[in-house]
């Protein structure tokens, strides 16, 4: 008998030694005279479990972890009696932190060989490709439109209206270019679809591209996640070989191949216009808006440029239909959100949910509070442009319009936790530091207001005319929010203004008082 | 791919080199990246002597190649250590205990941050989130990456790398 286990090549998996526990378990299976077949997959998301072992049974896979190199063998040995074992977590779709999501964008993640277009069809993927090619390329613009998708980046803007407005451009040459340039601290849920569920983002991008007429695609992936590239490289040969991209996809009409590019470091590239720049060779600099990306994109051409979990949660609306998409979430947020715990939180990972669980829901119920085990002081939401929020505002719903009704953002979903040891005049000083480093230096307030920015923080935190230098902080928020053309300069202002009215006590400022709240 | 090469196997400048590597991505949309990539794979930087030969090639002005080359944090003017350990000073770090790691790691090797150790054995360098937040705090040696980082993980890594 063959034991069949699944393993994770995920790099939040790798990082904390998913490599050294395959390689003891191999030992392990070879002393004991074990034939083993380990499927590497990307990771579950439940990464306080990681590294996660499965084992396959005839009722379903049964995980341990997290297992360290050094539970090899009393952990096959448990395997192969079917006994007890401490790190033993059930059956993984039992899991309830598992169990109470709702995977849509997520359903193949840490399932499937994510090399592999065999595993990935035998999962229900490329299902929604045969149905944009059945329904041709307005109704599926038209279905989009109607699932309510909004762009998954950041901004939340409608992805069917931007592929409407690319599909009604006539041009010899049409771009599909996918955002991989995922920098925002907090986030890492493109990383894993893209090292767990590949050939689901080269199925979004597919059926971008048969809607609007584009025939070449990018994916610019940012340097700091080399493990995602080199998976998106053997998916796209992967998908080469089984005739998902090239000439005449899927046996259509449609020709359509794509490329990896890879970033130099730089979080303004990011920025859709900035991305573009950067693909074309030059410095990353933002562009004034208009021209669309949708008129003028890569190269001056009509260009669809999406996030990595928009273009992957195109498959499943294409397969289940707009409405079975749009039942999920709340107002103007439909759909389900791929939102990321992190920082200091005890179950910390990927939890995909509808749109509406609140932010205490998912800080203290789904995450289990602070992995310190001191009490939670303030969470950002949204990455390093998103507002710090105290536990007063932990009713607010996860929902774009619930979030910038209390002057935050939900961003690309990433939740940081603190505990009560932060200092937010740190953060806050934190925050313009970070403006300075990645300012692409287009626009003045955020090149020059970023660096004074820090300085005016300096004063006040050293008590130097405080008040005076408190106005002036604000003032020069409302330079940076007005006078910057991108989020980086726009948006800088959230996690300082958001510091600083919620935590005024951290600048020498009296306590704001519960009631205010 | 970037990262790729271990820095053993680098070469010293040579531009007969730099011109195969720039010649075989010139074909590409967009090439100057990809070109400054591999170069940056193939030497451990990228030699100022390469600016004017990308540029002749690409038929662009040598303070365009230039003003890309110093825009990106990646791209090296001059080699880095034997290796590098970069360590993430991003929020979900932070919050998990990473600022006094890196001041450690700055304390034993006696450098700052994008400093290399006085014995040419490792560069130490800020980098803004690996995507491993949920097993923060984070750091990457060379293209390893290493999660859940504490402070016995930390001289570990630095005694690897300074052997």
């Amino acid at each position: 008998m063959t034991l069949r286990l699944f393993i994770p090549v995920d790099a939040g998996a790798l990082a904390v030694g998913a490599e050294e526990v395959a390689d003891a378990i191999r030992a392990a299976a070879a002393r004991h005279n074990v034939a083993l077949d380990i499927v590497r997959t990307g990771s579950l998301g439940l990464y306080w479990l990681e590294p996660l072992v499965e084992v396959g049974t005839p009722v379903g896979r049964v995980a341990y972890g997290p297992v360290a190199p050094g539970d090899a063998e009393s952990l096959l040995r448990a395997i192969l009696a079917d006994g007890a074992h401490p790190l033993r977590q059930g059956l993984s779709e039992e899991i309830p932190w598992l169990k109470r999501q709702t995977r849509l964008t997520f359903a193949r993640c840490g399932v499937v060989d994510p090399r592999s277009l065999e595993d990935y069809c035998a999962h229900g993927g490329g299902k929604g490709l045969e149905r944009a090619l059945a329904l041709g390329a307005e109704a599926t613009v038209e279905e989009v439109v109607g699932s309510g998708l909004r762009g998954r980046g950041g901004a939340g803007f409608p992805t069917g209206i931007k592929w409407r407005t690319v599909a009604q451009t006539s041009a010899q040459q049409k771009y599909i270019v996918c955002n991989a340039d995922e920098g925002d601290s907090g986030t890492f849920a493109d990383r894993m679809i893209m090292e767990g569920d590949p050939l689901v983002l080269i199925e979004g991008m597919a059926i971008a591209a048969i809607a609007v007429g584009a025939t070449k695609g990018y994916v610019y992936i940012r340097s700091e996640y080399p493990h995602a590239a080199a998976t998106m490289e053997a998916a796209i040969a992967a998908a080469r070989r089984g005739g998902l991209l090239g000439n005449r996809i899927a046996g259509s009409a449609f020709n359509f191949d794509m490329e990896v590019r890879v970033g130099a470091g730089a979080y303004v590239c990011g920025e859709e216009t900035s991305l573009l720049d950067s693909l074309e060779g030059k410095r990353g600099l933002v562009r004034a808006k208009p021209p669309l990306p949708a008129h003028k994109g890569l190269f001056g051409r009509p260009t669809v440029i999406n996030n990595v979990l928009s273009f992957a949660s195109v498959p499943i609306i294409m397969d289940r239909g707009a409405a079975f998409y749009r039942d999920f979430g709340m107002g103007k947020s439909r759909g389900t959100m791929p939102i990321q715990l992190a920082g200091n939180i005890k179950h910390g990972g990927l939890f995909e949910t509808a749109f509406g669980i609140t932010l205490g829901e998912l800080v203290d119920d789904v995450g289990g509070g602070t992995r310190s085990g001191r009490p939670v002081r303030a969470v950002q939401v949204g990455g390093p442009l998103g507002a710090y929020f105290p536990r007063a505002l932990f009713d607010t719903p996860f929902d774009y319009e619930a979030f910038a009704a209390r002057e935050g953002l939900i961003g690309h979903g990433g939740v940081v936790v603190f505990d009560d040891t932060v200092d937010m005049a740190k953060q806050a000083r934190f925050a313009m530091e970070f403006c300075a480093i990645e300012s692409c230096g287009k626009c003045t307030p955020c090149r020059v207001g970023s660096t004074r920015g820090m300085e005016v923080i300096d004063r006040i935190v050293g008590g130097e005319n405080r008040a005076a230098n408190l106005t002036l902080l604000e003032d020069l928020c409302h330079t940076l929010k007005f006078g910057s053309l991108c989020a980086l300069g726009g948006f800088t202002p959230y996690p300082v203004m958001s510091a600083l009215t919620h935590f005024p006590e951290d600048f020498g400022a009296p306590p704001r008082l519960q009631a205010a709240e | 791919m970037q990262q790729g090469r271990r820095s053993q196997d680098r070469v010293p400048w040579h531009q007969e080199v730099a011109l195969r590597v720039i010649r075989e991505h010139v074909h590409r949309e967009g090439p100057l990246l990809p070109i400054l990539h591999a170069l940056q794979d193939e030497f451990g930087y990228i030699d100022t002597a390469a600016e004017p030969l990308i540029a002749e090639i690409l038929n662009i002005t040598r303070a365009e190649v230039h003003g890309v080359i110093t825009f990106y944090h990646d791209f090296r003017r001059e080699p880095a250590g034997r290796h590098v350990l970069k360590l993430c000073r991003a929020e979900a770090c932070q919050s998990a205990g990473g600022d006094p790691l890196a001041a450690r790691a700055e304390a034993r090797l006696g450098v700052r941050m994008g400093g290399t150790a006085a014995d040419g054995s490792v560069t130490l360098e800020p980098v803004y989130c690996l995507g491993l937040c949920a097993t923060a705090p984070s750091a990457m040696l060379d293209s390893r990456v290493i999660g859940r980082l504490d402070e016995g993980r930390l001289d570990a890594l630095l005694a690897e790398a300074q052997e």
